[in-house]
């Protein structure tokens, strides 16, 4: 025996792993094929995808998007099955905006712009709200943009100077931003550059703006109601300074309410005697498709979450008799289904209210549906209250804050991130829940299918109808619930 | 979270109702139930004179007259001379029915796709997945038409089970007829039965039971309480001896066949579904649009119910199961006695509150006809008799009644499992 040893002097190279374990096989072994039993299931699984692809898509592509009715699609289709895309070809302006007036009538103008102006302007003032990653210009820049394309599509020399001149200013804008890259303008907004006013001011003044837009009528109604708010500013601010913040409080809401009581009217009216500015109205009859469910899921969706809060608070709090207000209604409405509050709306509000009045069946509709979610929204609310440490709460204390301050700094921004999907979920419920109005006879998608079948032109088209209407759910509602896991992560400070 | 201070030593000041901590909060309170008060007292007074002048004094009596319509499904007998409270308790039973059966179907459902959706298979988690976020995403109002739609259009219609080469067949060995007015499934029937007792007599709450069935659900359930105390007999014998006797036989026994022999005595056979003129006779009949609504119901809270469950068994910690393993639990027990009950304190709570929205949700049955209680009560009882107000509060109180209780089982369950933190 020799004592030398033969020993590898340098490494060898790595191999690759075996086939079976890279790639796509491997991929599948790992995650389709490991085990008798995973295997039944996905060759089980593979051949239900089958059996309902096969079916689905040829029905799905049928060369039918032309047809003018039923009876075209089956001579089309020749016997075999399909889909008649012709009812969403001709009806899907019907299904969008309901009967909004399109001109068809003798002696109407198309009024459809003014819903899609809502719905643009409505992206514009939630933008600032929702997204911080869009700059302040660039908001101004779409503002001004839609603004001027709706007032250059109007005619009317006057209209189209206005959108010309608004069209420039968008254009400078826009031009502004692109010249100047962001660091540099970071560094002069540092250093105390002028800015342009921040577009939320545009978020405020769009809740008065859009059921202008949407029902018409004079300007001046809206201005009035929005100057109810500038002059609770105002007297707040002023008494404030001279009696404190409670009874600042209490003076503002007072003079607020006795200018929408008592002035607002004659201020109106006497302005619309002087410049008459206005749309021509649109009664809610007329309202309908998925505008209708929009502007009911917006208005419950906008105004539940302030109403929710205010309400998680009195529940939480330590007054008694406003605690079990609190409580009381928020227990009521969600022990009640939303159908019997629409029921409500369609044949008691008028009951309740003063002799004579009779107002408008969606205003009823958004008052019950608002309520609704507002109660729902109120137990989300609350269970974020919930999950915060009691440290914060005495942190709050500790540091001297009053009650609304420590709310507004401390407990609110945290109790609201945790609730984040929560409210997310309910704005989608919301949103899914305003197909009830159908069942009260409002012809939101799902009433105006039933309206559309009632063309002899149409009758018997079913699927189609239906699957457009949950088609379009679905990408309102699955977007939101993607919106919210992108603000969940935005707002993520913990180190995971 | 009010500070403490030492009490004035001065009088009592007016000012001191909004600038004294101590005082504050009562003034706040006052003034909100003040501002309460006036508000409910206006909407009562608007109410009441808008009543008087429409000449409609609230009064309950119009629910003992005749109701003067039909309800096609029910589950206790009933005419269109009965009065307007009996259609409601109708439609009451038929909610509770459709609640009570979308809930179970909804659990299992929920319960399996949402073990699915964690598991390693990709293509059935993503399955999974997209069955969740489809029926999420879409109103449930939808889902009902949807599923009716399905019914009616699809399936045959019961002439197509005639003559001599049918286009449709009855299904389970010539059993069950499913046609596109309903699903006839077989029922039980008792040749030589002891009948029916009639309680509440002629009244609008009367209702029937069948004293067979009673019989034979309280001989079965003695069985299994006879089964059960031999089964404690076995474990105290194991327990004393270490021996266990081998019991199974003894406690199948006293559970099978008193049942066979009383199910013999009454003279039990199953009564088939037949074509009959131009429809089937026979059998019980489950309506289109009750069983619309049911699949609609449940696969829609299924979803909802996936979700859950998949969030509750994430969140019981991975150091639980290794700790587990490491005691040397089996992978079976380790599922059933740590993993499990765990989950469940996370499940539970949501679970019951959406058995809640099921419920609530039945009420959108009037899309489809199905007369649950909305639509007996708060449907075609208010337009024949006009009476918005009276018909709606019993409507709203009655789901007000179902959801509170719900409510309250949950809390009482939430009390019993939460963890007793010292």
């Amino acid at each position: 025996m020799s004592d030398l040893s033969y020993v590898r002097a340098e490494m060898l190279p790595e191999k690759a792993p075996p086939v079976s374990t890279s790639g796509a096989v491997g991929w599948a072994r790992e995650n389709l094929f490991n085990g008798v039993g995973n295997s039944i299931l996905t060759i089980l699984s593979l051949f239900m995808v089958y059996l309902v692809l096969s079916a689905l898509l040829p029905w799905v592509f049928s060369p039918t998007w032309n047809a003018a009715s039923l009876n075209d699609c089956r001579t089309i289709l020749a016997g075999h099955e399909g889909a008649c895309w012709g009812v969403i070809n001709e009806r899907w302006p019907q299904l969008l905006f309901g009967f909004y007036p399109n001109g068809s009538e003798e002696g109407t103008v198309d009024q459809r712009w003014r819903p899609i102006l809502t719905f643009v302007l409505l992206f514009v003032a939630v933008i600032p709200v929702l997204f911080n990653m869009i700059s302040r210009r660039m908001n101004w820049v779409l503002l001004l943009g839609a603004l001027g394309i709706a007032f250059v599509t109007r005619g009317g020399v006057l209209t189209m100077i206005i959108g010309v001149a608004l069209l420039a200013g968008a254009a400078y804008v826009a031009f502004q931003l692109f010249n100047t890259n962001k660091v540099d303008r970071a560094e002069e907004i540092a250093s105390g550059a002028k800015r342009l006013p921040n577009p939320l001011i545009f978020s405020a003044v769009f809740p008065f703006l859009a059921p202008w837009l949407l029902w018409g009528g004079s300007i001046w109604g809206p201005i009035g109601a929005l100057f109810g708010f500038v002059i609770g500013a105002l007297v707040f601010r002023a008494v404030t300074a001279v009696a404190g913040s409670l009874m600042g409080i209490i003076a503002a809401v007072l003079s607020a309410v006795i200018w929408w009581l008592f002035l607002m009217g004659g201020f109106a009216w006497a302005m619309e005697s002087i410049i008459s500015l206005g749309l021509e109205p649109v009664e809610s009859r007329k309202f309908g498709g998925f505008m209708l469910s929009i502007t009911i899921g917006v208005v419950a969706i906008g105004c539940s979450l302030p109403i929710g809060i205010v309400l998680a608070l009195g529940r939480q709090s330590d007054l008694m008799i406003v605690k079990s207000l609190c409580v009381g209604f928020i227990e009521f409405i969600r022990g009640v289904p939303l159908i019997t509050l629409l029921f409500v709306a369609s044949t008691l509000l008028n009951i309740f209210m003063p002799p004579g009045s009779n107002f408008d069946i969606i205003v009823r509709v958004l008052i019950m549906v608002t309520l609704f979610a507002s109660a729902y929204m109120a137990e989300v609310v609350r269970g974020g209250l919930a999950a915060l440490p009691k440290g914060q709460y005495e942190a709050a204390d500790a540091l001297g804050l009053d009650y609304w301050k420590a709310q507004r700094l401390i407990i609110m921004p945290q109790a609201l991130k945790i609730s984040i999907p929560g409210i997310v979920s309910t704005f989608i419920g919301v949103f899914k829940d305003t197909t009830l109005v159908s069942i009260i006879g409002l012809l939101d998608p799902l009433g105006l299918s039933n309206a559309i079948r009632a063309d002899a032109n149409w009758n018997g088209v079913v699927w189609e109808l239906y699957g457009f209407i949950a088609l379009m759910f679905f990408v309102f509602c699955f977007s939101m619930s993607r919106y919210s896991m992108y603000l969940e992560r935005k707002l993520r400070t913990d180190h995971h | 979270m009010t500070t403490m201070t030492d009490p004035h030593q001065g009088s009592f000041r007016l000012s001191m109702l909004i600038y004294d901590s101590r005082y504050r909060s009562m003034t706040i309170q006052i003034v909100a139930l003040i501002g309460f008060l006036t508000l409910i007292g206006w909407l009562i007074s608007n109410t009441a004179q808008n009543l008087i002048t429409l000449g409609k004094e609230p009064s309950f009596g119009f629910m003992l007259e005749p109701a003067g319509y039909d309800i096609n499904q029910r589950l206790l007998d009933y005419d269109s001379q009965d009065s307007h409270l009996r259609a409601a308790l109708i439609g009451l039973l038929n909610t509770l029915l459709v609640a009570v059966m979308g809930c179970l179907a909804a659990t299992v459902i929920g319960v399996v796709v949402g073990v699915l959706r964690l598991s390693k298979n990709w293509i059935v988690s993503r399955l999974m997945a997209v069955y969740v976020e489809g029926f999420r995403n879409v109103p449930v109002l939808l889902w009902i038409v949807f599923a009716m739609a399905i019914l009616i259009e699809t399936l045959p219609p019961p002439n197509a089970f005639r003559g001599e080469n049918p286009e449709a067949t009855m299904k389970l060995g010539e059993t069950v007829a499913v046609t596109n007015r309903g699903i006839y499934i077989p029922e039980p029937l008792f040749s030589r039965g002891i009948g029916d007792a009639h309680v509440f007599g002629d009244t609008s709450l009367r209702f029937d039971v069948s004293l067979d069935l009673i019989a034979l659900a309280s001989v079965f359930i003695a069985g299994l309480l006879i089964s059960g105390l031999i089964n404690r007999r076995a474990n105290a014998t194991q327990n004393a001896t270490g021996v266990r006797p081998t019991v199974w036989y003894w406690r199948l026994a006293v559970v099978v066949l008193p049942t066979a022999i009383l199910l013999w005595v009454l003279g039990c056979h199953m009564g088939y579904p037949e074509l009959k003129g131009f429809n089937f006779k026979g059998g019980t009949h489950m309506r289109n649009s009750l069983i619309a609504l049911w699949a609609a119901l449940s696969l829609y809270t299924a979803a909802f119910i996936a979700e859950i469950v998949r969030a509750g068994i994430l969140a019981v910690s991975k150091g639980q199961t290794e700790a587990a393993n490491a005691l040397g639990i089996r992978p079976n027990k380790t599922m059933s006695l740590v993993v499990l009950p765990q989950a469940l304190r996370v499940i539970i709570p949501p679970l019951i509150s959406n058995y809640l929205n099921l419920t609530k949700n039945s009420s959108l049955a009037i899309a489809v006809g199905y007369m649950d209680i909305t639509g007996t009560l708060g449907g075609i009882t208010l337009n024949q008799t006009g009476r918005e107000l009276e018909t709606l509060l019993m409507l709203m109180l009655c789901y007000l009644i179902i959801s509170l209780t719900i409510s309250g089982v949950m809390n009482w369950y939430n009390e019993s499992v939460k963890l007793k933190e010292r």
